[in-house]
């Protein structure tokens, strides 16, 4: 089985410089006190990955946390293939509830402690989503898991625990999760943070290869190689705000905000 | 020690262990169980009246003798028109104690369970009554099964209790061996005999219970 996804339209269909596939607008978000996000937007288009890169605190996590309404926010509206959810609208809590299952529904999620089910093995991590909740025939659920547990070279794992796994390992399985579910989003929560430095390779090549089977990608991640590399288009997030935004050859040669310029020098340079 | 009195007496007290306390304790239990699940989900809910209520019915159990509840149930509530057979006094009794003490260690289960469980069975498009039944109460039960076990084991003692509202069971038949051939502390011990290796029985099946549950656990 081929990691593309098997959608109607692949990029070409809707073209590359069509309707985005994802539209988040005036996102706002408060804890408290602290406002995380103060109107954030963004876009995607179809089969392109959008990397979100700044300092702790920034609210790039929240931005992604938003996109699925694990985090929701206070206001603002996303758009994601023609379904329109507005988080400021006064909505019954039941339809609220339908609208942001929908979102999550259409996206797929890899978490920075992979959070994988425990009490159940490789394989029936993966085939959960797609056997209890799709309702997908279960066999061909395990031939897709199985396929995709192979494509990241995992297939001898499928009846292990969680457990018995490294943590490169399990983060593979995060993502053959999010992609079992055939989505039309993947979302990265910093995918390589929790990663010993020498595994965390292995953890990007397998995105890098989604990225180019067409899969949309939104990325946090502190990985600004990856970004350079894999992105087509990398916004930089400070104080809740998206400070500026363009493709990673323009903003990481240069950066035309003082701010997005020191962030990246204390990457690039952390000993200057 | 007259130990034909004890040989004799066993046959009674046993089948009073085997119809009445081991019966009584394991429905008591099934029923409290399911009790003490509703009433620890209400307990966490977001709904006021219904956490409000949850810590209410807590509160009340805890705090109050199981044996007062039981003469509540069943000399008690016949003055209201509403009269209950031993038996059912009994079950109902220990059921809503079972309920009590079980919400409480369900619900810290529950809670123990890290945050991002259930988000991960959020974005695997889970419902959250999906994601509570499919991944945090099989979690939350490994965790539950020891402090469970201990209220299943206090249980099983306390149903001597139920010897005080009529219902045949053991420690009752002991009683009345007891009184009829003046031996109290042989079939008083007899009858603690008894108890205790019922429920060494069930510190077995514990230990089985978590050894199984324990499977996907890194033993460090």
């Amino acid at each position: 089985m081929s990691l593309t996804p098997d959608r109607p339209s692949v990029p070409g269909s809707t073209g590359g410089t069509g309707v985005p596939l994802l539209r988040a607008t005036g996102l706002r978000k408060a804890f408290g006190e602290l406002e995380v996000l103060k109107g954030v937007d963004l876009q995607v288009r179809r089969g392109k990955v959008l990397v979100l890169i700044g300092p702790s605190g920034s609210g790039k996590t929240t931005v992604l946390r938003s996109l699925n309404a694990l985090t929701p926010p206070d206001s603002g509206v996303i758009e994601l293939d023609g379904d329109r959810v507005d988080f400021g609208a006064d909505v019954a809590p039941r339809a609220r509830a339908a609208e942001r299952a929908r979102l999550r529904d259409a996206s797929g999620m890899v978490f920075q402690h992979y959070n994988l089910f425990p009490h159940k093995t490789v394989l029936e991590n993966v085939i959960e989503g797609p056997v209890v909740v799709q309702r997908r025939p279960r066999d061909a659920a395990i031939a897709d898991a199985e396929a995709l547990l192979a494509r990241v070279g995992l297939e001898s794992k499928r009846d292990v625990y969680p457990f018995q796994l490294s943590g490169g390992q399990q983060q593979r399985v995060g993502i053959v999760r999010a992609l079992a579910l055939k989505p039309k989003l993947l979302l990265f929560d910093e995918p390589t943070s929790a990663l010993d430095p020498e595994i965390v390779g292995d953890v990007l090549s397998i995105m890098s290869e989604l990225a180019h089977e067409d899969w949309t990608m939104v990325v946090v991640t502190h990985e600004l190689s990856f970004a350079r590399e894999v992105a087509d288009e990398v916004a930089f997030l400070d104080g809740g705000v998206v400070v500026e935004r363009g493709a990673p050859a323009d903003l990481f040669t240069a950066p035309r905000e003082p701010r997005t310029r020191e962030f990246l020098n204390r990457l690039l340079r952390p000993l200057d | 020690m007259d130990w034909q009195l004890a040989w004799d007496s066993l046959g009674p007290i046993v089948r009073g262990a085997v119809l009445g306390t081991v019966p009584l304790a394991l429905i008591s239990f099934a029923l409290g169980l399911v009790l003490a699940l509703g009433i620890a989900l209400a307990r966490i809910s977001k709904v006021r009246v219904l956490s409000a209520a949850a810590r209410f019915v807590i509160s009340v159990v805890r705090g109050t003798p199981l044996l007062v509840q039981l003469f509540v149930i069943f000399y008690g509530l016949p003055s209201l028109g509403l009269t209950i057979p031993p038996w059912p006094s009994a079950v109902i009794a220990f059921s809503i104690n079972v309920g009590g003490y079980g919400a409480e260690i369900i619900r810290a289960a529950i809670l123990s369970v890290p945050a991002g469980q259930w988000e991960a069975g959020y974005t695997v498009s889970m419902s959250r009554s999906l994601t509570l039944r499919r991944i945090i109460l099989p979690q939350a039960a490994r965790v539950s099964v020891p402090p469970l076990s201990n209220t299943f084991i206090s249980l099983v003692k306390d149903t001597s209790l139920a010897s005080l509202i009529l219902v045949t069971e053991l420690f009752r038949e002991a009683q009345k061996i007891a009184a009829f051939s003046q031996e109290f502390m042989l079939l008083y011990i007899e009858a603690a005999v008894v108890y205790w290796v019922i429920c060494l029985g069930l510190s077995a099946v514990q230990g089985r219970l978590e050894k199984r549950l324990d499977r996907y656990v890194a033993h460090t």
